[in-house]
């Protein structure tokens, strides 16, 4: 094992290396930092180039050049980084990446776990309804989604969902036509993902149609959209609906235990809907994840509580609850700061934004309206993200779960008389992630590099601005820089693969 | 194509009853015919990629026809850099369907100085085409030598040319492109479309190795050696032909994929360049007209959407007719009609 970790890492270097050699040499020949002097029209020409060559140590060949920077990079295992500096701007690279690097976690880190569960959601779904007209839409969509430039779906997300959205915000009510269009729509969408008989899908699509109607009936004429708020109520509701929804899933219905385990979060988390309200006025980001964090806990105590024979399942099923109420209750309470942020001076009524990660010269240091703000920015680039990457997912998932559901040891549960949950969920399900759980760390490894299309149009300035902004000024440094975090990462990213599938394959031995 | 391959159970192959039965009438169906014959069969019969297929076709004699391809002249009465008279208010397209079809003078509308969008979004076409295509091609060859070379010889040759290929890897597509792009910027699109023909043939290559890799252990690749065939015969013109099937399906997907990046770069200003068209230089040049002139946007944007479908589609009913395992099942009512 040893041997075998030593060994990867040995070569892993070796490519890193040639790697960044090949980036290095590409780039010195690609980037003329002389180019604008050449062309200048200044008296004393000859001596700026001569400064600049100096400067810049142009004189030196570029493979001894490479070493020198190596020689600094290396300074980064002993904790002496030294990636150069830009020569145009003269920050050091160090300075710019850590500013660029949280910029484009910001960014990527919700458009990569929303498109993952999105993904594998509806690829699960596509693939147990095998062959029917949802199957058919869904791989017709995913086949759409890949062919999408991203430049393209940008901007028009900038003019329907930024300026279009915004108009519509002036006044926020659906036409009669537009309900019914949109409410046929969504019932065609639910029954053909619940599927079944003639009887059932009728059924299915009548309550659809009729419950989207509703809703945006009540949208339109209450002026929702101006000041939207969940209540107690609305809260109450929907954690009754999700504790059912997670105790099917995770522990069948007849598991009361479970059942009520989850309730009883459900009714926790509406009792204490009043404390939190208080309780938020001194929110900060480590009171919200310390809250986030006692939702689990909560989640598995009561589990815990109400023990019986199967512990486990009660606890997880309550805990997956309980984030799910706590999240909305924080949604709750995200919404009543919406009608102030929307209407404030800066904002006046347009609230969600095409550019940047925070509106210029907005004050206040309230965290909600804060947080909003960044939500707002956040919105149109990470559903940028999300339409690109969440077609892989669909695709993978749906044919990792086909695969499995053939296998014999399925035949087998079935067999032996487990109920449908239990195969899919239990048997075919964990097995199915195996093949996405080594295509994840890298393409968050790749996300690393950050959107450079995405970031380019939305203003973002992530790692991919930095790029794509020191390539345009021939400023070869941050380049490097940004290649060698990426690079790092991927690299990184294709040893824990290696481990990952050994640790839940145990049909792969690592072998020395 | 035309490789006459018998199918033969492939050891270790696990079939159970309904596989078998259905094997049956498959095996019936295509008795007798080479291995070339069946795919195309198979191919024409997947009802998505043909309709890819046709429509691809379509947009390929459409835009090689309409406005010329180098010094043949075109049916189309206007170039792309040719200004005239804006016919519509502010050059909304002429194009309209009500009443009829009415082509007009610019069914695509015209840009603010009078350019027709019709025949740039050709010239566009054109030159992305030609990119994609290239990028195929060469990629697909570099890939298929290095993978070959790789899974035939392993050893150290292996472990050179899987090092090389790890570390063209490690650099993201784009961000190589983009370089590329920058350094051979405003060139040809051919020297263009050989740069990064460079740097996208990794998967080819990885792919071509597994399969070889695992062809060589094969009977027919002894009886060849006995036979006295040289190293090179045996790896292409013996191993090649049974690895096509993988192979023409990334093709596919390779060439997806490289009119994306190819309209990316230009997007960004690193791949084909103003005064020259491609599709997402066009995109580029235009995004700012979006609200006043949106015409400029949608078809660009359309035709790039339209070709990479395509080719996807295309891909998707190869695989379907080269891998049989994947075959479409007849769904529940089609089975209780027959």
């Amino acid at each position: 094992m040893l041997t075998f970790i030593g060994r990867r890492v040995l070569s892993s270097v070796i490519v890193l290396l040639g790697a960044t050699f090949i980036v290095y040499m590409l780039l010195s020949v690609a980037l003329d930092p002389l180019e604008d002097l050449y062309a200048s029209s200044a008296p004393n020409k000859e001596q700026l180039i001569e400064s600049r060559i100096r400067a810049l140590n142009l004189d030196t060949p570029a493979p001894i050049r490479y070493l020198l920077w190596l020689q600094g990079a290396g300074g980064c295992l002993i904790g002496q980084c030294d990636l150069g500096s830009s020569w145009v701007t003269g920050q050091p690279v160090i300075n710019l990446l850590s500013s660029a690097i949280p910029s484009t976690l910001q960014l990527i880190t919700m458009s990569t776990f929303l498109a993952i569960g999105l993904g594998i959601t509806v690829g699960i779904a596509s693939a147990l309804r095998q062959y029917t007209g949802f199957d058919y839409g869904v791989t017709f969509m995913s086949f759409v989604l890949y062919s999408l430039p991203s430049f393209w779906v940008a901007v028009l997300l900038k003019l329907w969902g930024a300026i279009g959205f915004n108009d519509f915000l002036a006044d926020p009510t659906f036409s009669t036509p537009a309900i019914i269009g949109l409410s046929v729509v969504g019932g065609l969408i639910w029954q053909a993902v619940v599927g079944g008989a003639v009887r059932r899908r009728a059924i299915t699509f009548a309550i659809a149609a009729a419950a989207t109607a509703a809703a945006l009936a009540f949208i339109s004429i209450s002026g929702w959209l101006l000041d939207p708020s969940l209540g107690p109520v609305t809260i109450g509701l929907i954690g009754v609906a999700v504790a059912f929804g997670v105790t099917a899933l995770t522990a069948g219905l007849r598991n009361r235990k479970a059942l009520y385990s989850a309730l009883t979060v459900v009714a926790l988390g509406l009792a204490l809907y009043y404390p939190l309200q208080f309780a938020f006025q001194y929110a900060t980001f480590w009171l919200i994840f310390g809250m986030g964090l006692a939702c689990v806990l909560s989640g598995l105590i009561v589990g815990f509580l109400f023990g019986g024979p199967d512990r486990a399942q009660s606890m997880r099923g309550a805990a997956i609850t309980a984030v799910v109420v706590g999240v909305f209750i924080f949604i709750d309470r995200l919404m009543g700061v919406w009608y102030a942020y929307s209407n404030s001076g800066r904002i006046s009524g347009r609230p969600i934004a095409t550019i940047g990660s925070q509106t210029p010269g907005f004050g206040g240091n309230d965290f909600w309206v804060l947080t909003l703000d960044t939500f707002t920015h956040l919105l149109l680039p990470t559903i940028a993200l999300i339409l690109i990457s969440f077609a892989s997912y669909t695709r993978y998932s749906r044919a990792s779960l086909l695969e499995v559901m053939n296998q014999d040891y399925i035949r087998t549960a079935r067999a032996k008389g487990l109920p449908e949950r239990v195969v899919t969920v239990r048997h075919a399900f964990r097995n199915a992630l195996i093949p996405l759980a080594t295509i994840v760390p890298l393409d968050i490894a790749a996300l690393f590099g950050g959107a450079i299309i995405t970031e380019r149009i939305f203003a973002w300035s992530g790692m991919g601005s930095l790029f794509l902004h020191s390539l345009e000024a021939r400023d070869a440094n941050p380049v490097m820089g940004y290649f060698i975090v990426v690079g790092t990462m991927l690299v990184l990213a294709n040893i824990i693969v290696d481990f990952v599938y050994a640790a839940l394959d145990p049909r792969i031995r690592v072998n020395a | 194509m035309t490789t006459p391959t018998p199918i033969a159970p492939q050891p270790g192959d696990h079939h159970d009853l309904v596989e078998n039965t259905e094997n049956a009438i498959e095996l019936k169906e295509v008795e007798g015919l080479s291995q070339g014959r069946i795919v195309l069969r198979r191919f024409v019969r997947h009802r998505g990629a043909m309709i890819a297929a046709i429509v691809l076709l379509g947009i390929v004699v459409l835009a090689t026809t309409s406005i010329g391809w180098g010094p043949i002249p075109g049916w189309w009465k206007h170039t792309p850099q040719d200004m005239s008279p804006i016919a519509n208010p502010r050059g909304a397209p002429t194009l309209s369907f009500s009443g009829g079809l009415v082509v007009g003078e610019h069914p695509f509308g015209q840009d603010n100085i009078g350019q027709d969008t019709f025949a740039r979004v050709m010239r566009g076409t054109q030159q992305s085409l030609l990119v994609m295509v290239i990028i195929g091609a060469l990629a697909t060859t570099i890939g298929i030598v290095m993978g070959a070379l790789a899974g035939f010889f392993r050893g150290h040759l292996d472990n050179v040319l899987m090092r090389l290929t790890d570390m063209v890897i490690t650099i993201p597509v784009v961000m190589i492109g983009a370089i590329l792009g920058f350094w051979v910027g405003g060139a040809s699109p051919v020297t263009l479309a050989v740069a990064l023909s460079l740097v996208t043939w990794t998967s080819m290559a990885r792919l071509v190795r597994g399969e070889f890799l695992s062809l060589r252990e094969r009977e027919f690749v002894d009886a060849a050696r006995v036979a006295g065939a040289s190293s090179f015969r045996i790896m292409f013109k013996h191993m090649l032909p049974n690895a096509i099937g993988v192979i023409i399906v990334n093709t596919t997907l390779l060439m997806a994929a490289a009119i994306l990046l190819e309209t990316a770069l230009s997007f960004l200003g690193f791949g084909i360049r103003y005064p020259d068209v491609s599709l997402g230089q066009l995109i580029n040049e235009y995004q700012t007209a979006f609200a006043t002139r949106p015409w400029l946007f949608w078809w660009p944007g359309l035709f790039i959407v339209s070709i990479a479908l395509c080719v996807n589609f295309i891909g998707d009913g190869l695989r379907d007719a080269f891998d049989p395992r994947q075959r479409r099942i007849p769904s529940k009512r089609k089975m209780a009609k027959g």
